[in-house]
């Protein structure tokens, strides 16, 4: 048995369900991130972990005990919110010293824990000082210092770092993965940045709709992505609609006017499809080589790499390629377009699949 | 150069523009300001140094008989003291009782939060001398109150003309006042706090006290402020509520310029009242200020 699990977790607000069969297992010491567009029901998940939002029908289980509708203050978690929720008028020590407060720690164990937790998040210097005289990144770590001081058996991230600039959010998805390493604190995050759940991860667990669609890795969610929604939201991906027309161990799919090898077990011939293929998966090579032509329309210098549209018979590509320190392509060139076989992933033609999540939970579970 | 020279008088403009115009924005009202509180205090002032003679009325000449008088007459000393302690304790009752009742508001459902803010203000439309004979209809002798104390065979109370119908009154009339600061100052709250609280242990009464109480703390303290001063200056509600016998600061000063006609007594007594305020005003934002500026700015 996993460690926190949901079986056929269900929240409804009046006619709206928000979260629909959420099946999911957690294990020990594991990061788990919650991915999806805003109103997917990822924080409403988190929620009725953390006890704030009642569970409509399902079971939540902590270390084989039933915490479906346990009060918020029985359950013991940690947990960061998305807006800090630090208490204003308190010093950052006091702040971190609440719940041990609030567990009867001694007076002398207490002020060793707290040292210890804002040793862990570099703040050992600013105990004396209130919230509002921190930075947006120290508030997160006095935060996270608060939550993981009581040694929660989850730690539980609302967005954790979505209020931080660019920058200062790279370094601390790096160091929340250290921490979390350090102390191996069972975590589950809820985000909508696709890059911050893939980079600090276990496994990632994309919802659309209410609905767990895919539960993976992060390499695998990336590679094998299971339905074209999951495709574009994580990371970039070109999008060809096609029909397939002949099947084997490799299928052929007509795009229009070219016609595209894919590996594609199970594929019947006649099935409207939709290819995915990753921008940086394809390589650009002379003309008249490789398996697609194209014409470059427009090319973007992001510094590492570069990003070109090609115009081709089977509609737009976006191709990213590596600045190598070799001379790019130039607008209105004609080029051809080249990649692994295997690189091109074949998508049922619906956005909204048929087929059934339970299954694609099993494989994981 | 042409650009140089579009952008020269620009500056020139705007400067001599901003050092005027603050002044002439705000003279109206300063001159307003000036007209109906400056220059009657300043009268005021005046007046209570004047003498008083009770056969040839006020003379136009300097005396500190006034304030002598206030400082050594015990009639004065009971006065003063009444209306303190009757300030005060109706601005505890309102502490008590509309602190909750802003948090209770604050954690109400949209359509109910508004129709019962609603409620918590419709007081103030209606005014405070219809009230007060309200409150004497309901706590007189015949009135609803003591019908209801016969009713369980308790013997007749005799509530109104009493310092007590004085608090029960002005409570109701100031609770507005301490329930808008408070409710201002829960909005300002981060409903996440009450969250962590909950999540790190504490019970709910435990996040009450040392969560969100301190929070909205300077909420109720400017909350007091307003309804210690309109309560020790009340007029209306201790004139009908207190009767004739019992009287407050603001009866006296109405008192002596009306029926004693002692105008520089009066004025003495209104001036003194006004210091009073003014220093247990400033006193307790001091305090305030002090134990609040580091933790809440």
């Amino acid at each position: 048995m996993s460690f926190l699990t949901l079986t056929n977790v269900n929240k409804a607000y009046g006619a709206t369900r928000a979260v629909i069969d959420m099946n999911l297992s957690v294990e020990k010491g594991e990061f788990v991130s919650l991915l999806g567009p805003s109103g997917c029901g990822k924080t409403t998940t988190l929620q009725m972990i953390a006890g704030f939002a009642d569970v409509t029908a399902g079971r939540i289980t902590l270390d084989g005990r039933n915490i479906t509708h346990a009060k918020p203050n029985t359950r013991g978690l940690g947990i960061v919110f998305q807006s800090y929720a630090l208490f204003p008028h308190m010093s950052v020590h006091d702040n971190v010293s609440f719940g041990l407060e609030m567990r009867r720690v001694p007076k002398s164990e207490r002020a060793e824990r707290v040292k210890a937790a804002l040793a862990l998040v570099h703040l050992q210097a600013h105990a004396a000082r209130y919230p509002r005289e921190l930075s947006g990144g120290q508030r997160q770590r006095v935060a996270l210092a608060r939550a993981l001081v009581i040694e929660p058996p989850v730690l539980l991230l609302d967005e954790p770092l979505s209020n931080l600039d660019a920058k200062l959010r790279e370094e601390m998805q790096f160091e929340l993965r250290q921490i979390q390493r350090k102390v191996g604190t069972t975590t589950v995050m809820v985000t909508h940045d696709q890059t911050e759940a893939m980079s600090i991860s276990d496994r990632v667990v994309v919802m659309e709709a209410g609905r767990v669609t895919q539960i993976d890795q992060p390499h695998r969610l990336y590679e094998h992505p299971q339905t074209r929604f999951i495709s574009s939201f994580v990371g970039k991906a070109n999008l060809l609609e096609g029909r397939v027309t002949a099947t084997g161990a490799w299928a052929t799919v007509s795009l229009g006017t070219v016609a595209l090898e894919v590996e594609a077990p199970g594929a019947a011939a006649g099935d409207a499809v939709v290819l995915s293929l990753r921008p940086e998966k394809i390589r650009l090579v002379a003309q008249g080589q490789g398996r697609l032509a194209g014409t470059v329309c427009e090319r973007f210098f992001l510094g590492s790499q570069w990003l070109y549209q090609v115009a081709t018979a089977a509609g737009e590509l976006v191709v990213v390629c590596p600045n190598d320190g070799a001379a790019p392509a130039e607008e209105g060139q004609g080029i051809g377009l080249d990649w692994p076989a295997g690189q091109v992933r074949l998508l049922p033609g619906a956005l909204h699949l048929p087929h059934e999540p339970q299954r694609a939970l099993e494989a994981v579970a | 150069m042409s650009a140089a020279s579009m952008a020269a008088p620009l500056p020139v403009v705007s400067m001599t523009g901003t050092s005027r115009a603050p002044w002439l924005l705000s003279a109206p009202a300063f001159v307003l300001f000036a007209c109906l509180l400056l220059v009657p205090l300043a009268l005021t002032a005046v007046l209570s140094f004047q003498v008083f003679d009770h056969a040839t009325g006020v003379k136009n000449s300097f005396t500190l008989a006034h304030y002598a008088a206030l400082l050594t007459d015990d009639y004065y000393h009971a006065i003063f003291w009444r209306t303190l302690w009757i300030s005060a304790l109706t601005t505890l009752i309102c502490v008590l009782v509309g602190a909750p009742e802003a948090y209770v508001l604050s954690r109400m459902r949209s359509p109910w939060r508004s129709v019962l803010l609603l409620v918590v203000l419709a007081p103030l439309l209606v005014s405070v001398v219809v009230r007060a004979f309200g409150w004497s209809m309901l706590l007189g002798p015949e009135g609803l109150v003591n019908q209801v104390i016969r009713a369980m065979g308790l013997p007749t109370m005799r509530i109104l003309y009493t310092e007590a119908a004085v608090v029960i009154a002005l409570v109701h009339v100031m609770l507005p006042f301490m329930v808008i600061p408070v409710w201002t100052s829960l909005q300002k709250l981060d409903p996440g706090v009450e969250d962590a609280a909950l999540s790190l242990r504490a019970s709910h009464f435990t996040t009450l006290r040392r969560i969100i109480f301190p929070q909205v703390l300077p909420g109720v303290l400017s909350g007091s402020l307003i309804v210690f001063g309109l309560s020790a200056s009340a007029f209306a509600i201790p004139g009908l509520l207190g009767g004739r016998r019992l009287k407050m600061v603001a009866t006296v000063v109405y008192d002596e310029y009306l029926h004693e006609l002692n105008w520089p007594l009066g004025a003495a007594i209104a001036l003194t009242l006004l210091l009073a305020n003014l220093v247990l005003m400033l006193s307790y934002n001091r305090v305030l200020e002090r134990s609040y500026k580091k933790s809440l700015g």
